[in-house]
């Protein structure tokens, strides 16, 4: 008699790793529910995910009259970048450079330490795909429920639970899309616009896009997106060393297996009774008693089931585990889970990432609120004025960063006795006054110019001095003061 | 190469018959999704020809359902646009030069389509910037030879300069060698003169007698100081700037032969609107009075 109180699951790994053609017809998997610490881990970190996603639209934060209330917004109308104290404008972008970068690097790191921890638990396909089966298994039941169903004729019962898991899932694609768009508008306002017919049209196109792709990446295609569009599983090959956790059956321990009798004794045979629960669990198709492979997302649900079946059977728990390729072949059941956490391979990516986050960090936090641009005339370089002194033209453009109504003094040096104005009003004294209206850019032609005499040569440096009236902060701009040939 | 059609053994599947240095090409089929975009390809060809327009004809074409077409697609935006500024438009025709400068909205409207406008109609002969050329003015200068404020540049692009409107201005430089008003002699004393007055010259004789001849001939126009005159367009000889050049050469053309230079008359051409875009334009170029 085989152990009864495990079921012997009659499986075949869609994905096997041998046997594998170039073009697989695809077969659908119908996932068996796990039990254990790593599907507990699974839902929280389900949870955590989502909740961000559909709350930080809604999170308000004061910026006062001129900025808007809503905490993280990408305003492509007024050209701003929010993120909670963070305001970036269009020409910061690197900023966001550098947070791919730190994402980039992170992912390596964690990568490197702890497999492919971003594919199994936070990546959006798995958390949308884990929230669709849990859908399916609400409606449809569990694996052997599901499997039935599928081979049933159709009749109003499959019907009605088709037509409601279908709908179920569009109402959640609907909700990603639906919540996607807030991060571009004001929340509130868009929600009422969209519930009233009254939002633009590329809202409605965006959740309706969004709606189809959460529909069909979590709901039809699933472990199709990992193993066939994502580049990631390729990249992580060159992250992945001998020292990376992935998901590992300790061969040594397990083999050689087969059925086991209650009662039985151990000796000369492995622990894997081959009951596949292993493989029934698995939402990429695999049997991850053939090592790893490219389709393994290392979601850990196969340790769960596998531990299950250990307590059942009283051996101790971790034939599959977390475990580093270099311990995959120690059959020791009591061996310790060493992680060599520094390794040249993580203090470079560690190194990296801190470098890159003390510069974000850095320049974040000494970022200028007052930016100024001078474009010099190019057509003409400069003119003759009846007295026959020079006049050169600029276009300053003033960046005021600050939710605040500011004035600035500009000031010309460098050029002896240069007298300078706005537009085409009269010379004045300097410095001139300008007045730049809260977190907005303004832009000024200014006309400099100054007796022939005192241009040493055809071309002299010239700084434009832009000063804020009352708190002194000063940006210096050199640029050039062309003249005739001498 | 051989025609033969075989089994391949490891697929099950039949060669097309073609071989190369041994190597065999399998008959698989297209891939299904490749085809099925075909066939919606040719779908959507078939109701796009009915749809939009698709097929030429002998003198026209096959308009399609909605009527759509490019050059009146284009046609409403451009209207859209026109409409979309109507209001600073009409604001720009009724208020006075002095007050657009304080009505920011109507300026700025008024700076970029004269702009624009300035690119296509004025840039041929006053140049891209506006710098001028010899025999064009540059525009970017303090010197005007008609005035410098709104409603002079306005009246010069409106009625022009020595053009074929009723309207017009003229001022002539005669040409006092070819209608023998003055010897050649003469006009080189006289352009002597005109350089004495920005520049040392040598031959002071020659600048003297170059005096009496100019306030016999020229300073009815260019002044007795020879600070010029606006109301014949007569230049300023004093100042830095010289229209056509400062050589003497070319001093000696000038008096010799005259000039009457063209600025066409604008209004008919464009209508009031951008005439008066490009009168803002112009005075805001570092010149305007």
């Amino acid at each position: 008699m085989v152990d009864s109180s495990v079921e012997n699951i009659d499986v075949r790994p869609v994905n096997k790793k041998e046997n594998r053609a170039l073009f697989a017809k695809r077969e659908k998997i119908q996932p068996k529910k796990a039990r254990g610490n790593f599907r507990r881990l699974k839902w929280i970190i389900m949870g955590i995910t989502l909740a961000i996603y559909y709350i930080t639209p809604w999170i308000r934060w004061d910026r006062g009259e001129s900025g808007p209330d809503q905490a993280v917004l990408v305003d492509f109308a007024r050209e701003r970048f929010y993120f909670f104290f963070i305001e970036l404008w269009p020409q910061e972008v690197y900023y966001i450079t550098g947070l791919l970068i730190l994402a980039a690097i992170s992912l390596f790191l964690v990568t490197s330490l702890f497999g492919r921890a971003w594919c199994g638990y936070s990546c959006p396909q798995t958390v949308w795909t884990d929230l669709f089966i849990f859908v399916e298994r609400m409606v449809e039941g569990d694996r052997n429920a599901r499997l039935r169903l599928d081979k049933e004729p159709m009749s109003i019962s499959k019907l009605s639970k088709r037509v409601l898991k279908h709908s179920i899932w569009l109402v959640i694609g609907v909700l990603t899309g639906g919540a996607w768009v807030f991060y571009f508008a004001d929340a509130p306002t868009l929600l009422r616009e969209l519930l009233t017919f009254e939002a633009p049209v590329i809202a409605y196109s965006s959740v309706a896009v969004l709606t189809a792709t959460t529909y069909v990446f979590g709901g039809l295609m699933r472990e199709q997106v990992c193993t066939y569009m994502c580049p990631w599983p390729r990249i992580q090959g060159a992250m992945v060393d001998e020292d990376s956790l992935t998901v590992t059956y300790h061969e040594a321990r397990g083999e050689p297996r087969g059925p086991h009798k209650k009662g039985d004794p151990w000796t000369d045979r492995g622990h894997c009774i081959d009951c596949n629960q292993c493989v029934a669990v698995c939402p990429m198709g695999i049997d991850i008693r053939d090592g790893q492979q490219l389709e393994c997302i290392t979601c850990a649900l196969c340790i769960d089931a596998c531990d299950d079946v250990m307590d059942k059977i009283d051996l101790p728990r971790g034939l599959i585990s977390y475990d580093t390729y270099a311990g995959q072949f120690d059959s020791d059941p009591d061996r310790k889970l060493n992680i060599r956490f520094i390794r040249p391979r993580t203090i470079a990516y560690g190194l990296i990432l801190a470098l890159v986050g003390a510069v974000m960090v850095f320049t974040l936090f000494n970022r200028s609120v007052l930016d100024v641009n001078v474009i010099r005339d190019r057509n003409p370089l400069f003119v003759t004025l009846s007295d026959g002194s020079i006049r050169n033209g600029y276009t300053v453009k003033i960046l005021n960063k600050i939710h605040e109504t500011r004035q600035f003094l500009i000031e010309v040096k460098g050029v002896k006795g240069a007298q300078a104005w706005i537009e085409s009003g009269p010379p004045l004294g300097l410095p001139i006054l300008v007045t730049v209206p809260a977190d907005a850019l303004s832009s000024y032609k200014l006309f400099v110019s100054a007796p022939s005499e005192s241009l040493q040569d055809k071309s002299s440096d010239i700084d434009i001095v832009v000063a804020d009236f009352e708190s002194g902060e000063t940006d210096v701009r050199t640029t050039s003061f062309k003249g005739p040939e001498r | 190469m051989s025609d033969k059609v075989e089994k391949d053994e490891i697929t099950g599947t039949d060669t097309t018959g073609h071989e190369w240095d041994g190597i065999k090409e399998l008959d698989n089929p297209m891939p299904r999704w490749w085809l099925w975009t075909m066939y919606a390809s040719i779908v959507w060809a078939i109701g796009y020809w009915i749809v939009m327009p698709a097929w030429p004809l002998v003198t026209s074409y096959t308009s399609g359902f909605i009527g759509y077409s490019s050059r009146g697609s284009l046609e409403q935006e451009l209207a859209e646009a026109s409409q979309a500024h109507a209001a600073d438009r009409a604001t720009l025709l009724t208020m006075e030069f002095s007050a657009v400068k304080n009505n920011d909205q109507v300026y700025q409207f008024a700076i970029r389509g004269g702009k624009s406008a300035f690119a296509v109609n004025c840039s041929q002969c006053h140049g891209s910037g506006a710098q001028g050329s010899p025999g064009f003015p540059n525009l970017n200068d303090d010197d005007w030879l008609w005035g410098g404020n709104l409603d002079a540049i306005y009246e010069t692009i409106k009625y022009g300069i020595r053009s074929d409107h009723d309207d017009t201005r003229i001022g002539d430089m005669p040409a006092f060698l070819t209608d023998e008003l003055l010897t050649k002699e003469q006009i080189n004393d006289v352009a002597e003169y005109v350089l004495s007055l920005s520049e040392e010259r040598k031959d002071m004789a020659a600048v003297d007698r170059g005096l009496e001849v100019y306030m016999e001939n020229c300073a009815s126009c260019h002044g007795d100081k020879a600070k010029g005159n606006r109301d014949f367009g007569a230049p300023n000889l004093t100042d830095a700037i010289w229209f056509y050049g400062k050589d003497k050469d070319i001093i000696l053309r000038t008096i010799s032969r005259g000039r009457a230079n063209v600025m066409p008359a604008w209004t008919g051409r464009l209508d009031d609107t951008t005439i008066r875009q490009l009168a803002l334009y112009v005075h805001s170029l570092g010149g305007g009075e």
